[in-house]
């Protein structure tokens, strides 16, 4: 196969496609925060922001449609040493993946979840996804998309402790949202504004630009579920990117009895220990 | 003289049914004797009537039995659901305060239940364990046992002792007002384990070192997850009971290719989720160990009885080609080590391992013999640790088996792909490489093969008429052997415990020693008929089948067998 100068895959992502930005933020994030490849674990979906992970270094679980964050969350928990970012489109995560996305927050894993929002399904060709806006006309939906679900609300709503827009535009911003999602200790989800240049000609680059604002240029507070639910209905003429909500909870591996002696890649087996169980059935 | 008896506990959901026939069960066990219990009972909380049977023998049991000797019954219902099954000289044990009982045969043991729990125990719950007491009175059952029972299952303290006062008090009733129908003397020192299918799987687990376990509740394995969780903190394990079976498989590809065994466990429908996680195990390479627990379906079925219908489901559950392996634990000891089988099956050849049990043997007690911790392996298969080169987790081989390597570890990176993948892991689609890693992923099943461990021949090497059956049927299919045999029939049997890669010379070899040839199976079409055909081209000369979401009794497939011609 193709491969490039650092012997990864040729990338097979269209010309001008939103994904390399998101793909310079990664990187730009990893390296600023200097952790080494072999301690980052990529898990991705299906659909083109799945392929994202084998064009980085790092460790890369490529997995089913919609399936990256069971896969995620659990990688997470046996070795938390590891710095686990879930990669996924919209298709992915919030259609064939809905049911997971809400549990996975609900559970606030301490994972970081990137979803490549470009409200199409690219890699089939042009379909509506479940962020299309209303109206979008797509060759399954003639008559233009129906109701977009609002994934930030939803977000919120699960119980994620970290939920954020980015811009696949604007690199410097993302890679910074990346990063505090990757040291926010919880479930982070960063949704990413993600213009499909061939499938998605409403909400394009320009469209974007115009409309995007950064609320760490507001005096917006993000500590305040109901303020922030608010925020989150924000969209249409003026659409905010950054942290929309932030809180320390209590994450899923921090309660279990298991862990606190360490990774459980690094406990041995010792079968013998299971004496005092069958002495039991005695 | 051999003592074999049987018992029955009828009642209502809610009534303690299962309370009283485990109780039973443990009893007879802690005094030296052999049991095989099982239970049956509906898919609902409180109501509707459920059962629960107890054989109990000198000499191993493995079977329940039809006839009953002593009908426990907590509810009027259970007197008229049951009887035709009474044998004769049947005891019956009932309230007879509050179920007037017509009849006037001797054999008809009215104890008070509710009145002395009431009066003895503080608790006209404890209904239940006075019946319990008044039976083991009714066959002279040694007191102190039944004490030590009793304290030990409900961890001593008060409600112990409460129970322990109920249970003297049906004990002493009994005693006063009937005459001993046995006198049950304790053999032996004891030292056998009572347990099921269910708690077999997770003490296998937890012995070969599964650390983590995703599973959605649903019968008949539930009770796995539960007894896992039951233990996580004291053995480091993770239960996670995520939002549906879909997202338990893909956890534990998650967490298996993170490094540690893990397993999932689910029934037929639920498994219907999992096919796609079952595949991305297979081409991912993933070592992943999955329970499957049948019940008869299609759909929901009946969800809390037993059958053998998804033989052919496991067996081909997903798209595409890939190795698997598939194991039916005959026992509850074979439950045991097949688990431990089963992880080390996985990590040796990268690829999943499915564990077929069904209602009835993962409900059904059994005693047994300890398991012998020292006989437990563990094979990780081939780590790597170092060497030539870049890692590359799909490495091609002649075994087909690559090192394997964990994230996390210094100097590796390791990727993988549910799309197709080169060496290194990443997606590729030329049509080469394609071949050769479809080629590598089938060539496990020759290394697989070797491991799987023929069927259990019994009886005979060669008789006249063979009778096959695989899974949970093993028990009553050995006693129908031995039955007919004593009648001078010309009997073996064949049981497969590992069904897939399947060992079709050795069976070839069996079958066409045997002038007549049934398998006996819990399902509808004869579905390991259909594939000893598939793959050794012989076809058996009949099938005895049930499917009518009950177990078989020796009783049924002796006479099933005899209306065959044998």
């Amino acid at each position: 196969m193709a491969t490039t100068a650092e012997g990864l895959p040729q990338i097979a992502w269209c010309p001008g496609c939103g994904n390399f930005g998101i793909l310079r933020a990664v990187n730009q994030a990893l390296g600023d925060l200097g952790i080494p490849p072999h301690r980052v674990l990529m898990v991705s979906g299906i659909g083109q922001a799945g392929k994202l992970p084998h064009y980085t270094k790092c460790n890369v679980l490529n997995m089913l449609h919609g399936r990256t964050l069971p896969a995620a969350s659990a990688a997470k928990i046996v070795n938390p040493e590891l710095t686990v970012i879930a990669v996924g489109g919209d298709g992915d995560g919030y259609g064939e993946g809905g049911n997971h996305f809400i549990h996975a927050a609900r559970r606030n894993h301490d994972i970081t979840y990137l979803v490549h929002d470009n409200q199409v399904y690219g890699l089939t060709k042009g379909q509506a996804s479940p962020t299309s806006d209303r109206g979008f006309p797509t060759k399954t939906s003639l008559e233009g998309a129906w109701s977009p679900m609002n994934p930030i609300a939803l977000a919120i709503a699960s119980g994620a402790s970290f939920v954020a827009r980015g811009f696949a535009g604007d690199v410097e911003h993302l890679a910074s949202l990346i990063k505090a999602g990757i040291q926010h200790k919880g479930f982070a989800l960063i949704d990413i504004l993600q213009p499909c240049v061939s499938f998605n000609h409403l909400n394009t680059y320009a469209w974007y630009r115009e409309r995007v604002y950064k609320l760490e240029e507001t005096d917006y507070d993000a500590d305040d579920k109901l303020v922030s639910f608010q925020k989150a209905q924000e969209w249409g003429e003026r659409i905010p990117i950054g942290i929309i909500y932030q809180k320390l909870l209590p994450t899923f591996g921090g309660q279990l009895p298991a862990l606190q002696k360490g990774p459980l890649v690094k406990q041995e087996i010792e079968p013998r220990r299971a004496q005092k169980l069958l002495d039991e059935f005695l | 003289m051999p003592i074999e008896m049987n018992f029955m506990v009828g009642g209502e959901a809610g009534q303690g049914v299962q309370s009283v026939g485990f109780l039973l069960a443990k009893a007879f066990t802690r005094a030296g004797y052999h049991v095989f219990a099982d239970q049956d009972y509906e898919s609902r909380i409180r109501g509707g009537h459920n059962f629960f049977r107890v054989r109990v023998k000198d000499s191993e049991v493995r079977a329940i039995a039809e006839p009953v000797d002593v009908l426990i019954a907590l509810n009027r219902e259970s007197i008229e659901l049951h009887r035709k099954e009474l044998v004769k000289g049947e005891v019956i044990v009932f309230d007879d305060e509050k179920t007037k009982e017509a009849s006037d045969r001797s054999s008809i043991f009215g104890v008070p239940l509710s009145r002395l729990a009431e009066e003895k125990a503080g608790n006209k719950l404890m209904s239940n364990t006075v019946a319990l007491g008044a039976t083991l009175g009714l066959v002279g059952f040694e007191l102190s046992t039944l004490d030590q029972v009793l304290r030990d299952h409900f961890h001593k303290g008060e409600l112990a002792e409460n129970n322990v006062k109920a249970a003297r008090a049906g004990y002493e009733y009994a005693q006063a007002n009937f005459k001993e129908m046995h006198h049950i003397k304790p053999i032996g020192d004891g030292q056998r384990m009572l347990l099921n299918g269910n708690e077999s799987i997770a003490l296998g687990a937890i012995a070969a070192g599964c650390k983590f376990i995703a599973a959605y509740p649903m019968t008949p394995v539930t009770p796995i997850m539960e007894y896992m969780a039951s233990k996580a903190r004291d053995f480091d394990l993770v239960v996670v009971q995520p939002e549906d079976e879909i997202a338990a498989i893909n956890m534990v590809v998650g967490a298996a290719f993170a490094g540690v065994r893990a397993m999932t466990a689910t029934s037929g429908s639920g498994f219907c989720l999992m096919v796609e996680g079952l595949g991305l195990a297979g081409i991912t390479e993933t070592p992943i160990v999955a329970v499957e627990g049948q019940r008869p379906g299609p759909a929901v079925g009946l969800p809390t009885r037993t059958e053998q219908g998804d033989l052919q489901f496991m067996l081909h559950a997903h798209h595409g080609e890939f190795p698997r392996a598939v194991l039916a634990p005959a026992t509850v000891e074979d439950a045991f080590w097949l688990t431990v089988k089963a992880f080390n099956l996985a990590e040796r050849y990268q690829t999943p391992v499915i564990i077929m049990t069904d209602h009835h043997l993962a409900s059904s007690y059994t005693t047994v013999n300890p398991f012998d911790l020292s006989e437990v392996t563990i094979d990780r298969g081939i780590l790597y640790s170092g060497g030539d080169g870049e890692y590359k987790r799909h490495r091609l081989t002649k075994s087909g088996v690559s090192p394997r390597a964990f994230p996390g570890q210094e100097g590796v990176l390791v990727a993988t792909d549910a799309d197709e993948h080169d060496e290194a892991g990443h997606l590729t689609e030329d049509a080469d490489m394609r071949a050769k890693q479809v080629q590598k992923r089938l060539r496990k099943l020759f290394g697989l093969k070797n491991d799987i461990s023929p069927p259990r021949l019994e009886g005979s090497r060669k008789a006249e008429t063979m009778l096959i059956g695989w899974g949970s049927t093993y028990g009553a299919l050995h006693e129908s052997m031995t039955i007919l045999r004593k009648e001078g029939k010309d009997v073996n049997l064949l049981h497969f415990s590992e069904l897939w890669p399947f060992p079709a010379e050795a069976v070839a070899d069996v079958l066409d020693r045997a002038c007549f040839s049934y398998v006996v199976e819990n399902n509808a079409t004869g579905q390991l008929a259909r594939l000893i055909r598939a793959e050794t081209g012989r076809e058996v000369s009949g099938r005895i089948l049930k499917f009518d979401g009950h177990p078989f009794t020796p009783a049924y497939i002796v006479e099933q067998a005899k209306k065959e011609g044998c």
